[in-house]
């Protein structure tokens, strides 16, 4: 079968995790807002029309989709990647510009050592072949954001090359038929961020910020293995999960930015036409092969930089400053665990399932959450999973919280728990303090408990008197019972729960009702 | 004899024999009096008598900073100066006023040397004449010698002498003038101030040959030291794997304690080395049997002119006649160089222009119909024609098809340069002996009938192939040609031997005796100059 494929280009930068979307969009084209250019010549993409795999046309061949992504991600560093200049959200405009950020004749690039860090962090993670020597290119364009005319990147030797990411997705509509897919990591490359333009239309004037020219930008050019949007951005997903466990981008931020890309994905799945490009702000799809919008990069090697050389513990230089050199070795033994091994963890150490560790890892903070309820209740974790991911995860996704802006808090979850362990109150009477929990007015579920008086009966001569009354007030319901219609008893046990105010464990009313009307 | 001559110096100064102030005000006074030269851009008087003055100070507390101390310099204009303008000769900078130091300028400024003014160059450095720059070109000095001018009498069929004015070579032309010109004060009958006024120097930047050109043409030492010796931070760039900041002096042992001072590692330079540099000075050689010196073969081109050819053998039987080891040595991709370096500094330069839009610094020009139309304009108001020609040929190689044509095979030639030289210096070769230049300095007139290209092809055929390779050399001035006018030679050494390369730089120095320029016409202004030059003489013989 044939497969030409469709490949997502990054339109570029300015967010904290993944920017995936096309060429087009990628404002770094020619000023002229000609909407048809790559953002690079290889960006681009098949040749030929095709359509999707979901929905192949009767009488036609089948053509499938196939998706390749190029990623970036701002490396997660205190400086920019060649100068001394503090990285920042939200500071001032141009408050966070070196001379050499601003390009003033003269100023040369140093490479920021945290920066190589998390690219062979993020290598080694993936991996990824890391190239014991990798070089540095200048890419030229003329843009009012970037200030020296050119970017610098690493087109002809990347830092990492040959990696892999493995992702899970579902197949069926069961959560549970998940399958791992492998999508093909081609490189990592080092990269500076431009700044940022902003157009005043009212004035016909472009206001430039630099704060973001030259922040250390890891670009991930994944492999066209994936087939569809889902793919893709369950792909993008995970890969944003391995990044935040290793510290070498901050995810969170962005995470209304990669959701709303994420859509763009999963509805671009469907997109497919001729060679096109996906404008994520126009909506829709663009041709990407314009001539006359085609840009020649005139790539040249960086002559300020010498060739990056990284080290194992077998080949370092013994004289060598441990401050100038970089250990791929010392790299690998910090490398935390990963989202894949977290999860396996999960699953033995706790027993869930494996659709329960993804969704434990895919919200943020919520594992944590989940490892410090475990830390403080005696409770079975098969109990904290379940309570975590239905109950707290449903409150949270009905105001639309995060887990950090969490009213009730883990202590405050194990305590709840820890009462419903001891049968101190019964599984709706849990609920119940949840909810008062959850409503955050200081209280503690024990005094939730004692105000509402939801402590389970445990005087058994006041359950047996309680149940004895009510049979004896209920006899057509006896009657049905003895009469052989099973749910009777049901009827019984519920009116026992009535009678105490909710405050008995049905499995203990079942069993005295029973004895009692089998005596 | 050079640390002698240093601490005979500083002793002098901080005896109060003569004050820094005194030194400077003298050398503001002969800036003034050469303006006509066009050797300055700038001349930063005020900051200059500032720093004479903190100079000064120090000096009566017995604090000095070193020999350096109290020392006027000057720079090239295309080296970043805190605080004062740096044109790069280009309507695109001026007005620019760099907000920090190159390091070279801050480690002089650190040694208490006194920064009289910036040197005028070709535009952005592009140039063999020092004549392609917005303010006008720089006059060699020797134009208005006595030696020169006895010779053209001789000769003369020339009416109109000021028209006949000789050119300095280039870039650093400023910079050679400016050395040439206080030294010709020096000699003025007074010796002994020569030892005070060859302490005045200059900082060229040597990218093809800028610095040893016009060093030869103006009878001075210049040196370029080996690529990754000394920091480039803030030397505005013409092609960056290939500049290197050049010293320009009257005498070898200037040129060393310069880069004594100069070289090192530059956290703000990554090309530079790590290794730590010993400030060294200079030994007398009075053995040269050891020495090996080889000379290249094809840098006897048909374009040489037979005096540098004759003074070239001589200074070779020179060696020899002394017991060195003389020997024809080939380098046999030296034909390419000068091509090869075509297409790699128009293709750096093509980058390297790129930054200068008007955004951030520099010239804007007043359109503002879109962005790319005040681009245009500015980048066309911004470089001349010499610029504006080498970036729209780097852009042309650097194209993806052409890149593989051009830009690598340039480098894969690069490459082979290089081994040349290795090679060579494997065979046990310790030193490179070759002209400097084709000729001696030719008049303005002369100069400006051919095209800034075919000139600067022309005048670095023998000191471009060491840039490509990252060599030290050093044009030593030999003798006066038959017009009286100087000429230099080249030593190239191994990469990162710089010392090894000025002992026997100075070694040769000590054998030529190269005459001292004579400016009759200037002399009579120099009597003032020169009244308290007694105090020297104690002790400086």
């Amino acid at each position: 079968m044939a497969a030409p494929m469709l490949r997502w280009c990054c339109p570029g930068r300015r967010f904290a995790f993944a920017r995936v979307g096309c060429g087009s969009c990628h404002r770094r084209g020619p000023p002229t807002g000609s909407t048809s250019n790559g953002k690079r010549g290889q960006s681009s993409v098949a040749q030929q029309p095709h359509i999707t795999a979901q929905k192949p046309r009767k009488g036609e061949p089948e053509w499938a989709a196939v998706v390749g992504l190029e990623i970036h991600a701002q490396i997660a560093s205190n400086s920019k990647l060649f100068s001394g200049s503090q990285v920042c959200f939200a500071a001032p405009p141009n408050s966070l510009v070196s001379f050499f950020d601003a390009s003033l004749p003269g100023t040369l690039p140093v490479l920021n050592r945290r920066c190589v860090e998390a690219a062979v962090m993020t290598g080694l993670a993936l991996d990824c072949h890391i190239n014991r020597k990798s070089l540095f290119d200048r890419k030229h364009y003329f843009y009012a954001d970037l200030p020296a005319g050119y970017q610098i990147t690493q087109q002809r030797l990347p830092i990492a090359v040959n990696g892999s990411l493995a992702y899970s997705v579902y197949v069926g509509r069961k959560p549970s038929q998940m399958v791992t897919r492998t999508v093909r990591v081609k490189q990592i490359q080092l990269e500076q961020d431009s700044g940022k333009s902003l157009h005043d239309d009212l004035r016909s004037q472009t206001l430039i910020d630099l704060n973001r020219a030259g922040i250390g930008l890891l670009e991930l050019v994944l492999e066209p293995d994936m087939s569809c949007g889902e793919e893709a951005a369950t792909a993008v997903r995970e890969l944003q999960l391995i990044l935040q466990a290793l510290g070498t981008s901050q995810a969170n931020m962005a995470d209304y930015e990669i959701q709303r890309q994420i859509n763009e994905l999963e509805n671009g799945g469907e997109i497919l036409n001729e060679t096109r490009s996906f404008d994520f702000k126009l909506g829709c799809t663009v041709p990407m092969r314009d001539k006359e919008g085609k840009q020649d990069y005139r790539f040249m090697p960086e002559p300020n930089l010498p060739p990056l050389l990284l080290y194992d513990s077998g080949s370092l230089p013994s004289s060598a400053d441990p401050q100038q050199v970089i250990n791929i070795d010392q790299l690998r033994e910090r490398l935390p665990e990963l989202p894949r091994v977290t999860r396996q963890r999960l699953v033995q150490q706790y027993g869930m399932l494996p659709e329960h560790s993804c969704v434990l890892l895919n919200e943020v903070g919520l594992l944590e959450f989940f490892q410090n309820v475990i830390k403080e209740t005696r409770a079975e974790p098969k109990k904290v999973t379940s309570w975590v991911l239905n109950t707290f995860l449903g409150f949270l996704k009905q105001q639309n919280l995060a887990v950090s802006e969490s009213p009730v808090t883990p202590s405050a979850l194990a305590e709840l728990l820890d009462l419903l362990d001891r049968k101190a109150i019964s599984a709706p009477a849990a609920k119940q303090v949840f909810e008062e929990l959850w409503r955050n007015e200081g209280k503690t579920p024990a005094q939730i408990v004692a105000e509402k008086k939801l402590e389970l009966l445990q005087d058994p001569e006041a359950l047996e008197q309680l149940c004895r009354s009510t049979l004896e007030a209920h006899p057509d319901v006896v009657m049905d019972l003895k009469r052989g219609n099973p749910r009777a008893i049901n009827k019984l046990i519920g009116l026992v729960r009535k009678a105490t105010l909710g405050r008995a464990d049905p499995t203990a009313i079942k069993e005295v009702l029973e004895r009692q009307l089998s005596s | 004899m050079l640390g002698r001559t240093l601490r005979e110096v500083s002793v002098a100064l901080k005896q109060g024999q003569i004050t820094p102030t005194e030194l400077c005000q003298r050398c503001l006074s002969l800036i003034k009096k050469t303006k006509f030269l066009n050797a300055y851009i700038t001349v930063s008087e005020e900051v200059a008598l500032k720093q004479a003055e903190e100079s000064e100070k120090r000096y009566k507390k017995g604090h000095s900073l070193g020999d350096l101390d109290g020392i006027p310099i000057a720079v090239k204009d295309n080296f970043s100066t805190s605080g004062i303008e740096t044109t790069c000769a280009s309507n695109m900078l001026k007005g620019y006023v760099p907000p920090y130091n190159a390091t070279v300028v801050q480690k002089l400024l650190d040694q208490g040397a006194l920064l009289m003014g910036k040197t005028n160059l070709d535009e952005f450095a592009m140039g063999s004449g020092s004549t392609d720059g917005i303010f006008g070109p720089v006059k060699n000095p020797w134009s208005y010698s006595k030696q020169y001018r006895e010779k053209r009498k001789q000769n003369s069929h020339s009416e109109n002498e000021d028209s006949n004015w000789l050119i300095t070579g280039g870039s650093s032309g400023g910079s050679a003038a400016a050395v040439s010109a206080f030294t010709c004060f020096a000699n003025c009958e007074s010796s002994n101030l020569i030892l005070w006024l060859k302490r005045t120097w200059a900082l060229g930047s040597d990218t093809g040959g800028s610095t040893r050109n016009p060093a030869a043409h103006c009878g001075v030492v210049g040196l370029k030291p080996s690529y990754g010796l000394v920091s480039r931070h803030g030397l505005i760039p013409l092609v960056n794997s290939m500049d290197v900041p050049g010293i320009l002096t009257r005498c070898v042992d200037d040129a060393a304690t310069v880069l004594g001072v100069l070289a090192g590692h530059d956290p703000k330079d990554s090309t530079t080395i790590q290794d730590p540099v010993k400030p060294f000075t200079l030994p007398s050689l009075t053995d040269v049997s050891k020495l090996c010196i080889g000379i290249p073969k094809e840098y006897l081109t048909p374009e040489l002119s037979s005096e540098v050819q004759s003074l070239w053998s001589k200074a070779a039987n020179l060696f020899e006649s002394e017991g060195a080891k003389v020997t024809e040595v080939s380098l046999p991709h030296t034909s390419y160089s000068i091509v090869c370096y075509h297409v790699l500094c128009t293709s750096e330069v093509a980058s390297n222009m790129a930054r200068f839009d008007g955004l951030e610094y520099g010239h804007r020009c007043d359109s503002d119909v879109s962005t790319e139309a005040m681009y245009a304009a500015t980048r066309r108001e911004g470089f001349n024609d010499v610029v504006r020609g080498r970036i729209l040929s780097g852009n042309f190689f650097l194209l993806k098809e052409n890149y593989e044509n051009y830009f690598v095979k340039a480098q894969k030639v690069r490459r082979l340069i290089a081994n040349d030289f290795v090679n060579v210096f494997n065979s046990g070769v310790d030193v490179l002996l070759t002209p400097t230049t084709l000729s001696e300095a030719v008049p303005y007139t002369e100069f400006i009938k051919e095209d800034n290209r075919t000139r600067s092809a022309q005048d670095d055929i023998f000191t471009q192939a060491v840039n490509m390779a990252g060599l030290p050399a050093v044009s030593v001035p030999v003798a006066l040609s038959s017009q009286g006018l100087p000429i230099g030679l080249q030593f190239i050494g191994r990469a990162f031997c710089d010392q090894q390369l000025l002992i026997v730089a100075k070694w040769f120095e000590k054998q030529v005796q190269f005459p001292v320029i004579q400016l009759q016409e200037l002399m009579d202004d120099c009597s003032s100059v020169f009244e308290n030059e007694k105090l020297a003489s104690v002790s400086l013989k």
